[in-house]
């Protein structure tokens, strides 16, 4: 994007502009998929979230700062009864409006009226190929026959559509039917993306994580299915994402830390990520000051900007530049030091953290999953207020 | 191709974008920043223009340029590759 990285390395901490400003507009979903990256105690934001005003509001600014692409997640964003509005006032902005959802709620009615209001794509999410598998994984019955029916009516309305199943052990050994029914469904671009262990993931990694001969597997078939599906002329793009989990160098987390990147949550926390929450650092809110200010000058957004916050191996690595020490919150959850080099990478003292996920993997998991749910989320939401009622007392 | 007349392909939204001081083209969930030359003959391209008058128009208008016709072909023949553009039927 603008090169931020790439400036002298004494330069104190650069950035560009956020070109992506993802607006988790709630946390209520329908669904329960044990994968979800939304905090574990999401259920006590619930009676939290941003007005439409407030929301419009955070939009404006972030168009002035140069964000170009908006997306309306979640939570299951259809859930908000003013999603029509507020994708109205995005595209208005100038925005390209992405709406990402489980296609659970949504409606032709809703599909044309979105059209109207000028939203520019559709991103339907899939559990898996089959009925059963996609039960298992969003705990809801209905669902799949839903999706099948809200992806045909996206591309019957022109819009761009994304498809994306995340893949984990139940259902990436069935990968070539996934891609079959993508190709059916006239997908534009196919999201085959393992499962990231982050929220709700983290608990159930040792059902989700597939084997490394699972993976490979299911990598060879895409490829060859990209080449067959070339050779017919078909423009769909298949896009594979392995799990850093069995990658000896980490992913460059998000382009790098408070980079092009902003999220703003149901309740208006401001984020360089998605699942930053977690960490022990104090995020700023929409609500109190304006997205100039904490991209360009809050203290979180600053973190972990530049090189100088790096600890060994990290600060000498020759390959720092390139992958910025990995990802922030894995550092975190498996180290305890969100400042420590991520895991996954083969140099750090922590990595056998993952060599040992990638051992457990090859074993049947022989506890259940731990759904995300409303249930669920109290118990992790109800002990962090007994444990900061433990520490006041 | 002097003929035929270019239209945006539907993945794309093509728009001026002032914090980039670009032109440039907007699909799910990325964009293509599009250079001076790229972006001057994208902004005639309406799926009722052809090629040629495409062409003409940027003469017209950079009569020192010293005429644009093969950076107009050339330009025309990678949009197509890379799916930026379909030719259509005004």
């Amino acid at each position: 994007m603008s090169g931020a990285c790439q400036g002298k390395p004494n330069n104190p901490p650069t950035h560009g502009q956020p070109f992506w400003l993802l607006a988790e507009v709630t946390y209520r979903c329908p669904l329960q998929c044990p994968y979800c990256s939304n905090p574990k105690d999401f259920a006590s934001y619930n009676n939290q979230e941003l007005t439409t005003q407030q929301w419009i509001d955070v939009f404006e600014q972030g168009r002035k700062l140069g964000a170009v692409q908006l997306g309306f997640s979640g939570g299951e964003p259809i859930v908000r009864q003013d999603l029509n509005e507020l994708i109205g006032a995005g595209r208005e902005l100038g925005y390209y409006t992405n709406l990402i959802t489980s296609g659970v709620g949504l409606t032709e009615e809703k599909i044309k009226s979105f059209k109207k209001s000028g939203l520019d794509h559709i991103q339907v999410s899939f559990q898996a190929s089959d009925e059963s598998v996609n039960s298992l994984i969003s705990g809801s019955k209905k669902a799949f026959q839903q999706k099948l029916a809200m992806a045909k009516e996206v591309k019957a309305n022109g819009y761009p559509m994304v498809l994306n199943f995340v893949t984990h052990r139940h259902n990436i050994d069935r990968i070539d039917k996934i891609i079959e029914l993508c190709v059916e469904l006239k997908a534009d671009y196919v999201e085959l993306a393992t499962c990231q262990y982050y929220g709700w993931a983290v608990d159930n990694l040792h059902q989700l994580l597939p084997t490394q001969e699972q993976l490979a597997r299911a990598e060879r078939i895409t490829n060859e299915y990209r080449e067959k599906l070339a050779t017919e002329g078909n423009p769909i793009k298949l896009i594979f994402v392995t799990p850093d989990y069995y990658e000896e160098r980490p992913k460059a987390c998000m382009n790098g830390w408070g980079q092009i990147f902003l999220t703003v949550t149901p309740d208006g926390t401001a984020l360089p990520c998605h699942s930053a929450r977690m960490l022990p650092i104090e995020f700023p809110n929409v609500t109190e000051h304006s997205l100039e200010s904490i991209w360009n000058q809050s203290q979180s957004f600053n973190h972990f900007r530049g090189y100088s916050w790096m600890k060994e191996p990290c600060a000498s690595c020759d390959e720092k530049e390139k992958d910025f020490g990995g990802c922030r919150c894995q550092a975190f959850m498996l180290t305890g030091d969100a400042n420590n080099t991520d895991p996954v990478c083969s140099k750090s003292e922590h990595h056998d953290k993952i060599l040992s996920a990638r051992e457990q993997a090859k074993t049947d998991p022989q506890t259940p999953f731990l759904y995300r749910n409303e249930k669920n989320s109290r118990q992790y939401a109800d002990n962090i207020i007994a444990t900061s009622n433990e520490s006041s007392n | 191709m002097i003929d035929k007349v270019p239209a945006l392909e539907s993945m794309f939204r093509f728009q001026w974008e002032e914090a980039q001081q670009a032109y440039v083209l907007l699909y799910p969930e990325g964009m293509v920043k599009l250079n001076g030359p790229a972006g001057e003959i994208l902004s005639l391209v309406d799926g009722q223009k052809s090629t040629k008058q495409i062409i003409e128009a940027l003469n017209g208008k950079y009569p020192d340029a010293g005429g644009v016709d093969n950076d107009v072909l050339a330009f025309m023949e990678d949009a197509i590759n890379q799916h930026w553009i379909q030719w259509v039927t005004p």
